[in-house]
């Protein structure tokens, strides 16, 4: 029963209790889909104008409710001047097992740096 | 954090702003500045120093307006840890939040035209903590209990395009102090009346179920709204003055705007005989007096303490 009471029936004296009153709410549904909400990544730009940066995640049940929620939990305090939300689903993420053949083998290949050469004569501004 | 910026002044914090900075004897009800806005602080010290002083009418105008988001604000941090998700949870408690900031203010600037009993002027905490029902003068849409989600959101979507018409005007008030909340105020109460926008419509065309209760919460909440917009001498005099906003000023752009959200929605305007109202002038409905048990009783039980 709702605590107003139902609007439509105004509440009768104790003499004249109304008791085909229709109940004001119906008593909620005992299951709960807490999958429903969808799960959203948040990207966030400081005001300093550097790129946006992943800020974390929330639960939404839409991109516009997404980005709302995003900018309570996440800008509270002054962080951010934009925000994006994408679908946690959407990102495609490297495989944090194949570590060695994905992130190693640029290991050991310092000529990938510049540090590598020397510097040629008379070159100015490097 | 940029490595090439070494400023020991920005270190730690970046450009984020603390608001510490605005504590200063050079804070200025007046002075709005984007990372930097008026705080209770600022309004105690020119409250304090003397800066500032309300007439009689403009104090007992705040005095309504902070009663307002004062109870606002204990409603909805009802919710907190209640609400059906964490992410909706924050943002109520958010909502509640700058509620209670913007009671903070106008109660601060309500207090500088009174005193206490005992001679002392009154802060922001003898008018929240020691005032009893009759006392507060807030309207009765506004203690109406939070009911089921919708209910709140129902609430919600009355109050938040009330306060936001209304500060939208205050911003204009001749009295600089209140024109400063209202300039703060707006920007924030705008974002409620999004919030509330976006669930009135999600709420109305989600299932059957959501949709009966987003009708149910509108008419509970219907029969309040009338009161928002009754004029009386105290208003007739201030916005004559350019003080303050009549509320009947406000009514029309309220049933265009609400009315533009409940036609999306596809509802109707609630058709529920108006309450009798009375809150301005210290007739409650039964639930205030619950509300103000519940905020007021560690004040009281231990007056002065601080933790």
């Amino acid at each position: 029963m709702s605590p107003h009471g139902n609007p439509d029936a105004p509440a009768s004296t104790a003499t004249e209790i109304n008791r085909d009153a229709p109940k004001a709410s119906p008593a909620p549904q005992e299951h709960h889909d807490r999958s429903a909400w969808g799960l959203w990544e948040v990207f966030v730009r400081s005001s300093r104008g550097l790129s946006h940066v992943h800020a974390g995640s929330l639960h939404a049940p839409d991109a516009a409710m997404a980005l709302r929620n995003a900018r309570d939990l996440y800008t509270r305090r002054n962080e951010g001047v934009s925000i994006w939300v994408v679908p946690a689903d959407a990102i495609a993420a490297s495989d944090p097992d194949s570590k060695g053949s994905f992130f190693e083998s640029p290991q050991g290949k310092d000529y990938r740096h510049a540090t590598y050469y020397t510097k040629s004569e008379g070159v100015k501004h490097l | 954090m940029s490595t090439a910026h070494t400023n020991p002044e920005t270190t730690g914090h970046g450009d984020i702003s603390t608001g510490v900075a605005g504590g200063d004897s050079n804070a200025s009800a007046t002075r709005i500045t984007p990372g930097n806005a008026l705080r209770p602080e600022d309004i105690a010290l020119e409250v304090r120093t003397g800066l500032v002083k309300p007439s009689e009418d403009i104090a007992e105008y705040a005095l309504r307006l902070g009663d307002d988001a004062l109870i606002l604000a204990q409603r909805l941090g009802h919710w907190i840890s209640r609400a059906p998700e964490l992410e909706e949870d924050i943002a109520l408690g958010n909502i509640a939040l700058d509620q209670l900031g913007h009671a903070r203010s106008f109660l601060t600037y309500a207090g500088a035209a009174m005193t206490n009993d005992d001679g002392s002027a009154r802060s922001e905490d003898d008018l929240a903590y020691f005032r009893r029902e009759h006392e507060f003068r807030s309207v009765q849409l506004f203690e109406q209990p939070n009911g089921d989600f919708a209910a709140t959101i129902a609430r919600q979507f009355v109050v938040s395009i009330y306060q936001y018409l209304l500060y939208r005007r205050l911003t204009e008030s001749t009295d600089e102090t209140l024109a400063a909340i209202a300039a703060k105020a707006v920007k924030e109460v705008d974002y409620h009346r999004d919030h509330s926008a976006q669930w009135v419509l999600r709420l109305a065309g989600g299932t059957e179920e959501s949709r009966k209760r987003m009708i149910h919460g509108l008419r509970t909440m219907w029969p309040y709204v009338g009161e928002l917009f009754r004029d009386d001498d105290l208003t007739q005099r201030l916005a004559e003055a350019g003080a303050g906003v009549a509320p009947s000023s406000l009514r029309e752009d309220f049933d265009r705007l609400s009315g533009e959200i409940l036609a999306e929605a596809e509802l109707e305007v609630p058709d529920v005989p108006a309450a009798p109202g009375g809150g301005r002038y210290g007739k409650h409905s039964e639930h205030l007096g619950y509300i103000l048990a519940e905020m007021q009783v560690l004040a009281r039980e231990h007056p002065g303490a601080s933790w």
